[in-house]
């Protein structure tokens, strides 16, 4: 595999997908904040688009349906921020914090 | 493209820094004690994202990638960190602390090694016949004819979403303007400590 045409092979784009996955995943368990969990979400959510766009362009009869679903996956991800931002501002608002381990009134 | 001299060497080099500014930023956006940082470690994740999708065939795509997610998705981030608390809280140090990171990182390079390894190794078909050309006619053809359903779902729940962030993001200051006048009922959830900028707006 030349390494200059890298970048019409599909492989790096599944495994960049995988490894932006794996990070995204590490960050979600890793992080203490609300914030940072969101933004580690978000990066889950830019591994399945680029999964979903590389099967697009080398394998789909349709070119344009996974470009539609990303599309979509972008429209979802601004509604959840959005929704995710103002319930951070509220739980803030009563609880001075946004750090996980502080918020843990319903814990047995 | 191959009129130009060095022409694949450019190309393997802008390639090389998409997917470096991509994994760079991820990185950064995980990994930093800052918030501020990780959200412009966000930002830049998403502008290799974008340069990614170039290459796929899709600048529609890379410019809405740059259009929300750095544009509108970051700066809304940037919001709350403004509003709420700028840093991580400290970490458990000791070998409590290291062990339990050692485990995260081991559940996620496992879900990672083995989806690489899924995907390297499918059996992926290549399609007989292309049924469009991917461009922007084609995509804006189909979404006002097969997709049109989901079009209009989408922008009735971006509608909702909005009013719903306004509803949740608005009880506090009702509770705190209202409350105010009447010192001696005591507010239905009393804060802790209530912080002085909140209460003066």
């Amino acid at each position: 595999m030349n390494p200059l045409h890298l970048h019409e092979h599909p492989a790096a784009y599944l495994v960049l997908a995988a490894v932006l996955l794996a990070i995204g995943i590490f960050g979600f368990l890793h992080r203490r904040t609300l914030i940072g969990m969101l933004i580690s979400g978000e990066i889950i959510f830019a591994a399945a688009s680029l999964n979903i766009m590389a099967v697009n362009r080398f394998f789909a009869p349709d070119p344009a349906a996974g470009q539609i679903f990303v599309l979509f996956i972008m429209g979802l991800a601004a509604a959840e921020v959005a929704i995710a931002l103002s319930i951070i501002i509220a739980v803030y608002r009563n609880y001075r914090s946004i750090a996980t381990a502080e918020l843990s009134e319903l814990k047995g | 493209m191959s009129t130009m001299p060095f022409a694949p060497y450019i190309v393997a080099s802008v390639f090389a820094l998409a997917v470096g500014a991509t994994l760079g930023g991820a990185l950064i956006a995980v990994l930093t004690m800052r918030l501020i940082r990780a959200v412009c470690g966000l930002m830049i994740c998403c502008l290799g994202l974008a340069g990614l999708y170039y290459f796929l065939n899709s600048p529609f795509l890379a410019l809405m990638e740059i259009l929300i997610y750095v544009g509108a998705v970051c700066v809304t981030i940037v919001f709350a960190v403004m509003l709420a608390e700028p840093d991580e809280p400290k970490q458990t140090a000791g070998a409590r602390g290291w062990l339990w990171s050692g485990l995260m990182l081991g559940v996620s390079v496992v879900i990672g090694a083995s989806l690489a390894r899924l995907s390297l190794q499918g059996p992926w078909p290549t399609p007989a016949a292309r049924l469009n050309d991917g461009s922007v006619a084609a995509i804006g053809r189909s979404l006002l004819t097969t997709y049109s359903l989901a079009f209009e779902l989408i922008s009735l729940l971006l509608l909702l979403a909005i009013l719903g962030a306004l509803v949740i993001a608005r009880t506090g200051r009702t509770a705190v303007k209202t409350d105010a006048p009447q010192p001696p009922a005591p507010p239905v959830r009393p804060a802790p400590d209530p912080e002085p900028v909140l209460a003066g707006k």
